[in-house]
């Protein structure tokens, strides 16, 4: 039902070409609040990516039962029944976190990038690819929140993985990675305030920008050089 | 004989920017006298990573760096942030600071003439927002520091932040934040201004700044919109509200030569790039500087304003800008519109 050639290419646009972070630029709020460390930003981007993987297979299924006219309230309520899920879960399995995380688990639901994926992908394409395509625009997401939440931790706090207790209880605890000795109370608040998700995310887009030219860039050498040699 | 067309030429960017170091020289000395040899070292740290800065991003945009290293407008942003900052602050707090505004907020954007917010302020604003307690420990002018800290002692406390023995601590309350905790004591500013903090010296220098000031406007460096419109906007707010409480508002006066007010008026509010160019638009810019920085500074919880007021007019500089465009010569102001 889907080759592995598909596949890759689905994976390849979600993760690199169309990140959602960096390229769509899409759910910049969550995006920018929740990346003031690595296990905020991973917590929140690995529950969008649940959602987005269920909400595609579920939008991809019935999309032919869909009345055109009304397919976005209807998208959205299949989109919030999920998010409650999600929310109730995490409420009864990681209530540290689920603390922590706060408005911004129901606020999954509003979260632009999952309603244009359904939008865009999941209601033109079968229910396999939209799954993998929702999953992995979710995974390209997350991918971004951990690069910018362990910048601005490491900046802002010079520490990593803090607050990992509240995923795998007390005994975490020790698992968390100070750069900086913990006694010397380094801090850097701007990183931590919000100015450092913009300034971090900027930094970001123009390094993403930066590799694809570079590879661009290569690419176009080599063909030139394919080319001499076949002259 | 020259014959016409007589077109006045620019003045070039280097003359005008050694005349913006000249003009800061009055303010300069004054802050040394007051506050020892600290100041000094603070603009020497700052000018040296500015022109390190500034060379290694013109390297890295491909721009050549020797003519826009030498043309001066990077160790204008130094001196003026380094006047900013506390004389006896540690080391690093210069050389980020500096290097974030030559850095982030002017090679970012474009280099000179590009960026949207003043270099130096931005410096100014990631210190204060990311350092507030290293950015508020002003030391106590020399006058009135017993014993008095020697120069070499006070160096070695920039750089590794340890005082003689003999010393507990050097810092001291500006003005500005003595009445404001003054105030949150429920003091009235009679008794407030009775403590000796309120020498001269801050006063002394601010002074230093308007002579300065009213060089580079001698010299038409800059216009009189500017200043006199951010002076104005600060006064008269602090007039309104000293006239309706002067028990908890200080007096104009007061806040005109404290702070960094007349370090704005002259020096930064005046920069060319990022203020409006239409003359009524510099006078609504600058009136609106003013007024924003007496809120921010007596309702807001920072020691001065005046850095944030200019930043968040910055934003609105181009839309001011946009909707003052004067009257195209010829025809009537409607048809101006747009």
């Amino acid at each position: 039902m889907i080759s592995k050639q598909e596949a890759n290419v689905i994976i390849q646009n979600s993760i690199w070409k169309q990140n959602a972070g960096v390229v769509q630029i899409l759910g910049m709020c969550p995006v920018l609040v929740m990346s003031s460390n690595i296990v905020n930003g991973v917590s929140l981007g690995l529950a969008t990516s649940l959602v987005m993987l269920i909400s595609g297979a579920a939008i991809a299924s019935m999309r032919q039962f869909v009345p055109n006219e009304i397919r976005t309230p209807i998208f959205i309520l299949i989109i919030a029944a999920l998010v409650t899920v999600v929310d109730l879960l995490m409420n009864s399995y990681m209530h540290g976190l689920y603390v922590v995380l706060g408005i911004f688990i129901p606020l999954i639901t509003t979260n632009c990038i999952v309603l244009a994926r359904a939008e865009a992908f999941a209601s033109k394409n079968g229910v396999a690819q939209s799954a993998l395509d929702g999953f992995f625009m979710g995974i390209g997401l997350t991918g971004v929140l951990a690069v910018l939440g362990a910048l601005r931790e490491l900046i802002g706090k010079g520490t990593l993985l803090s607050g990992i207790d509240l995923l795998f209880g007390p005994a975490a605890k020790s698992w968390v990675i100070y750069v900086v000795p913990a006694e010397q109370h380094y801090q850097f608040l701007l990183a931590i305030l919000p100015p450092g998700a913009f300034i971090g995310l900027g930094f970001l887009i123009a390094g993403k920008m930066a590799l694809d030219r570079r590879a661009e860039a290569r690419a176009r050498a080599q063909t030139a050089k394919a080319e001499i040699q076949a002259a | 004989m020259k014959t016409s067309p007589f077109v006045a030429q620019p003045m070039p960017l280097q003359t005008v920017m050694l005349k913006v170091v000249t003009a800061l020289v009055p303010g300069i000395l004054l802050a040394v006298w007051a506050f020892g040899i600290g100041v000094l070292v603070q603009i020497a740290l700052a000018v040296a990573v500015a022109l390190a800065t500034e060379a290694a991003c013109l390297k890295l945009r491909g721009y050549p760096v020797k003519p826009f290293l030498l043309d001066g407008s990077a160790v204008v942003t130094a001196c003026l942030l380094a006047l900013s900052i506390p004389p006896l602050g540690p080391w690093w707090l210069a050389v980020l600071g500096t290097a974030v505004a030559i850095g982030l907020a002017k090679h970012m954007y474009g280099g000179l003439g590009q960026n949207t917010f003043n270099p130096a302020m931005i410096g100014f604003a990631v210190l204060i927002v990311s350092f507030p307690a290293q950015m508020s420990r002003w030391a106590a002018p020399l006058a009135l520091a017993q014993p008095d800290l020697g120069a070499l002692a006070q160096i070695a406390y920039i750089f590794t932040g340890h005082l003689p023995l003999a010393f507990d601590a050097v810092a001291s309350a500006t003005p500005l934040d003595a009445v404001r905790t003054g105030l949150l004591q429920h003091l009235t500013l009679a008794d407030i201004f009775k403590a000796p903090l309120f020498g001269v010296a801050q006063q002394w220098i601010a002074a230093g700044y308007l002579v300065g000031g009213l060089y580079l406007w001698q010299q038409k460096v800059i216009r009189w919109r500017l200043p006199l419109a951010f002076l104005g906007g600060l006064g008269l707010t602090a007039l309104v509200f000293w006239l309706v409480d002067s028990e908890h508002y200080a007096s104009p006066l007061f806040h005109l030569f404290s702070g960094g007010a007349m370090l704005g008026a002259f020096f930064i509010i005046t920069d060319p790039v990022t203020a409006p160019t239409t003359p009524l638009g510099q006078l609504i810019f600058a009136a609106l500087a003013g007024l924003l920085a007496y809120l921010i500074r007596t309702l807001g919880g920072y020691p001065d304003g005046v850095a944030f007021a200019v930043l968040i007019l910055n934003i609105v500089g181009p839309f001011i800008d946009q909707y003052t465009q004067p009257a195209v010569f010829g025809r009537k102001k409607k048809g101006a519109k747009a």
